[in-house]
Order: C-alpha cells, then sequence, then structure tokens
C-alpha cells in the first residue's frame, strides 16, 4: 500500500494542476460576479458604482434576452436531434461488414478536425452563397431560385453547418458503444424471429442508451457555447443571436460589462446544470 | 446461399456507407479540389468538378503572403507549447491520481472536469481586463497560457485513464526492489506510459489547433492563428473562393492527417472514460 511518503509526494506532484486550474477557476469567475453587480462602462465613465442586482434584473428584462434563449435553444436541440438520429443510424451503418469501412469512417470523421472558422467560412461562401454557392448551382440545376440561405433561413443554416461539425463526434462514440455489444446476443434474437426493429428497439437502443445520454450531454455543453460558426457567418443578424453571442456583444462590442457579467453568470449557472448530470455519469464510471 | 445473401447485404451496406461517407466528407473535398483552380473556375456556372486547369497558383500566392506564415507559425507555437506545457503540468497529477488514489481523488478529477465546462463567454471580460493589464493581449504567450488552462482538465483526464490501465504490480515490484520515486517514474513508469502520453499530445494540439474562442477575441495581427486568418477571409472585400480554399486547405490538412490516427483517443479524452 501507499506509504506516507508517497501520499505526501503525490499531494506535491497534484499541487501544480490543481493551483493553476483553481486560479483559473476562482480569479474570473470572482470578477465575473463582481463586474455583474456594478455599472461599469468601461468607455463610457468606467466604474459607475455598485447596483446590486440591477444587472441581473435588465439582463433578463431586455428585449434581447427572451429572442436570445429561444434560438439557442433551437439550435442546439436541433443539432442535438440531427446528430443523434444520424449518429445512431451511422452507428449501426458503420457496424455492418462492408469494403473499405476503414475509408468510409475517416470521411465520416473529417469534419470534426476541421476548424470551426474554415468550416463556417466554406458552409458561408462555397456552398451557400446565393450566386456563386453550390447550392444555388443545384436549385438552378432544378429550375428553383436560389436562397439566400443565411437571411431566410439563417437558424436552419447554422443548425445544418454546426450538425455537420458535430454529427462525426456523436457517430464516433455511439459506433464505439455499439462494438461493445454482444453480438450473439442480436443473433439469438434473430433466430427466435425478432424483426429488426424489435432487435433494435429491445436490444441496440437500450444498449446504446448510457452512450446517447452522454453525447447529448457532452453536446449540449459544447453547444451552448458555439461562438465562430456565429460570428463568420451572420455575426448574430437575421435572429441567429445567442445567449453565448448576446453575452460577447454587451461585454466587448458595446463594452457594457456589467449587463454582459451578470449574462455571464447566467451562461455558468446553466452550463452547471447540464454539466452536473454529465459528472454524475462519469463519477458513477470511476467507481466502477 | 448464405453466403450469397451476406454477400448482397456486403454490397448494399458498402454503397449505401460509400455514399454517405462521400457526401458528408463533401465541403471538405470541394474546398480542396478549388484550391487547385483558378478564380474564375472557382465560381464557374457550372460548376467544374475534375475536368479544370489544375494549378498550384492559389498555394504559392498565398504562401507568398507573408502574413500567412506567420499564422502558420502562430499556430503551430500556441497549440505546440499549451500542450507541452499542460503535459509537463499533468503528467506528475495524473501519475499520483492514478497510483496513489485517496478518498478525495475522485472529488478532484470532477472539480477539474466541472472546470471544463465553465462557459468561455462567462468569464471573457475578466481575462480580457488581465490580459490588458498584464500586456498579454495579443501576444503567444497569452493565448499559450489560456489553451494550456482549458484543456489541462482533458489533459489530466486522458492520461488518468492512461495512467489507470498500468498494472500497479510493477511498481510495486519496483518499489520493493528499492528504486527511488524519480527513478520508478523515469525507468519503470515512462515507457509503459509513453503511448497515452502522445495519444494525449495528439488530441490536445488538434484541439489547441481548432480553438476558435479565445483565439479570435485575444488576438490580432501579431498573434493571431490561422483560425483568426481564415476568419478574416469573412468580410465581402476578401473574397476569392480559390485562395479561401487554399488557405483553409492549408489550416486543415494536418489536423485531418493528425485525426486520422487519434479517432480512438478522441472518444476516450472527450467522454472521460465513460464511453470505452
Amino acid at each position: 500500500m501507499a506509504t506516507e511518503h508517497s501520499r505526501s509526494a503525490a499531494r506535491l506532484m497534484m499541487a501544480p494542476a490543481v493551483f493553476l486550474l483553481l486560479v483559473w477557476m476562482l480569479v474570473p469567475l470572482t470578477m465575473t460576479l463582481y463586474f455583474s453587480l456594478k455599472r461599469y462602462l468601461p468607455l463610457r465613465g468606467g466604474d459607475l458604482g455598485w447596483v446590486g442586482l440591477d444587472n441581473y434584473v435588465r439582463f433578463v428584462t431586455s428585449s434581447s434576452f427572451w429572442p436570445s434563449v429561444q434560438t439557442t435553444l433551437i439550435i442546439v436541440g436541433g443539432v442535438l436531434l440531427i446528430t443523434v438520429v444520424l449518429g445512431v443510424f451511422l452507428a449501426l451503418l458503420l457496424d455492418q461488414p462492408m469494403w473499405g469501412q476503414g475509408i468510409v469512417r475517416i470521411l465520416v470523421i473529417a469534419p470534426f478536425f476541421v476548424m470551426p472558422t474554415v468550416s463556417a467560412l466554406v458552409w458561408k461562401n462555397m456552398l451557400m452563397d446565393p450566386v456563386n454557392g453550390l447550392f444555388a448551382h443545384l436549385w438552378k440545376f432544378f429550375g428553383l431560385a436560389p436562397v439566400e440561405w443565411l437571411s431566410q433561413a439563417p437558424i436552419f443554416s447554422i443548425v445544418l453547418i454546426v450538425s455537420w461539425q458535430w454529427l462525426p463526434f456523436a457517430t464516433l462514440i455511439l459506433l464505439t458503444a455499439m462494438q461493445s455489444l454482444d453480438s450473439e446476443q442480436l443473433e439469438a434474437a434473430e433466430m427466435d424471429g425478432a424483426s429488426p426493429f424489435a432487435r433494435f428497439g429491445h436490444i441496440v437502443l437500450p444498449h446504446l442508451g448510457q452512450a446517447i445520454t452522454i453525447v447529448i450531454l457532452i453536446q449540449t455543453i459544447f453547444l451552448l457555447s458555439i461562438f465562430a460558426e456565429i460570428f463568420v457567418t451572420t455575426q448574430g443578424s437575421f435572429g441567429t443571436r445567442t445567449l453565448t453571442y448576446l453575452i460577447f456583444q454587451r461585454v466587448l462590442e458595446s463594452q457594457n460589462v456589467g449587463l454582459g457579467s451578470a449574462g455571464g453568470v447566467y451562461a455558468i449557472i446553466l452550463a452547471n446544470i447540464v454539466a452536473l448530470f454529465l459528472m454524475r455519469i462519469v463519477g458513477k464510471n470511476l467507481d466502477a | 446461399m448464405a453466403r450469397a445473401v451476406t454477400n448482397q447485404r456486403k454490397t448494399v451496406n458498402t454503397v449505401v456507407a460509400w455514399a454517405i461517407g462521400l457526401l458528408i466528407f463533401f465541403p471538405v473535398l470541394w474546398t480542396v479540389l478549388t484550391s487547385f483552380k483558378t478564380e474564375a473556375e472557382a465560381i464557374a456556372d457550372p460548376p467544374l468538378f475534375f475536368f479544370f486547369n489544375w494549378t498550384l497558383e492559389n498555394y504559392s500566392v498565398v504562401q507568398e503572403r507573408s502574413d500567412y506564415m506567420r499564422y502558420l507559425w502562430n499556430s503551430v507555437v500556441i497549440a505546440g507549447c499549451s500542450t507541452l506545457v499542460g503535459i509537463v503540468v499533468a503528467i506528475p497529477a495524473a501519475w499520483s491520481m492514478a497510483f496513489v488514489p485517496s478518498r478525495r481523488t475522485k472529488d478532484v478529477l470532477l472539480w477539474m472536469l466541472s472546470t471544463k465546462m465553465l462557459p468561455a463567454v462567462g468569464v471573457l471580460y475578466p481575462i480580457y481586463l488581465i490580459f490588458i493589464e498584464l500586456g498579454l493581449l495579443d501576444t503567444r504567450v497569452g493565448l499559450v497560457i489560456v489553451m494550456m488552462l482549458i484543456n489541462l482538465p482533458i489533459i489530466v483526464w486522458m492520461l488518468y485513464t492512461y495512467f489507470r490501465e498500468i498494472p500497479g504490480e510493477i511498481l510495486e515490484a519496483a518499489r520493493m526492489d528499492g528504486a527511488p520515486l524519480r527513478n520508478e517514474i523515469v525507468y519503470v513508469l515512462t515507457p509503459m506510459a509513453v503511448p497515452g502520453i502522445a495519444s494525449t499530445v495528439l488530441l490536445n494540439f488538434i484541439l489547441a489547433w481548432n480553438e476558435a474562442f479565445w483565439t479570435l477575441n485575444l488576438t490580432a495581427a501579431k498573434a493571431g492563428p490561422l483560425t483568426a486568418f481564415i476568419a478574416s477571409y469573412s468580410s465581402p472585400e476578401g473574397l476569392f473562393y480559390a485562395k479561401l480554399s487554399a488557405a483553409s486547405t492549408m489550416a486543415i490538412a494536418p489536423i485531418l492527417i493528425l485525426g486520422w490516427f487519434s479517432q480512438k483517443q478522441l472518444v476516450r479524452g472527450l467522454t472521460f472514460g465513460a464511453v470505452k
């Protein structure tokens, strides 16, 4: 067993990482809380004193708050729906015997490694541009009028771009989970005459349950803070201002730090609610 | 008979999977193809797929713009240094949690994970302010620090899961033989841990290379990495499809290749060991 000596050595070895993360968490968090209680306009008078919870009230009562919550929910929900449904389908498909499985896997996973600014820009200009984009050519080919994707269907467009980026993640995790499924169980069910749908519903889906939960939780945390995709495409116009983007605008664009910080605290609380569920699963796995 | 059915099914699987795979990969393929076209061909109507005058001109034009090389170098330095510093800080921590676990190990691990869940925008202004005060705004050092900190929880976690797979008996044996702690780490643990460390380096290099919140908000012309360089193309006057494609291809090619090798680590690294 570990001796007293190795215990204190272990504590010492953990110290730098723990210290750095503690500072990284506590200092900015304390500052955000501090600013959120102040009227603080760096370019228009600086620190104008304590205002209590005024910023929190003003942030949620401002006319842009609820639309931004709605946009956030639609984008996160839309992307989750698309990536989980297609991810399950792709995981099932890629788990089947086929020729060139390794290459198909690489093709499917590739989008995840494309940096967000590149994927946003490629989709915006080369695919969705109403004049020169490939979609416009395709629409014209079928005799349809080209769509101005980012102004006529802005939220759909962003959901599409972000789903493209995250589908590989969902697929990869669900595929990994798929591969731990006992194939004998499936064969036995097939032998007993269970239909493909019954096998999917009673064996595959329950087996994937935890992986799906994890995909949803991890993606939610990352999707709540998508930024580059909106920054590059619409800059928050056409109703694509998410909560994250609204806070960014309050803080850096209009330099209303107090108000933006209050928004930041809301964002932190929201992310923590999701994180709590994720941690419970991860924590349970640690014990096992 | 059974074999014929299996083969038929395999064929169907193959066709469907390849069709979907190519569809998903298409935006990347299209970008790469466009990077070899002239600007006129890039916006030709109808679009040209393979039959155009393949040219490397865009690559040399983008290369010649010295600023591209600077952005590229910034990306390499920021992703590379932040990963290395992170690894150096994380190895002792992960080692001690894996081999000398205490009652609090689990809580520490989960707490570290929770810092990763902190939404960046919630602490944007404090970090911005600290950067201004310390003169770190638009410097590579500043970004190395931030990038290291945001990835540190993932690095610790990944290393922890790898280290836990190393059988403890080997360490006990080394300890019995009277090997001091330092030797135990250098000669016994390290060789066994190298594959895990390499995977961790790989995944975190990729994550740092592609990070696009802090890099966009904390840099300008001087320390901006490729994420910021590419974002600067989003202004309407900068629309040159072929050159945009060449720059994009160069920005994503190294990561696509690295990503190829890190498929398995991706699952481990991003699910914190919850999916194996």
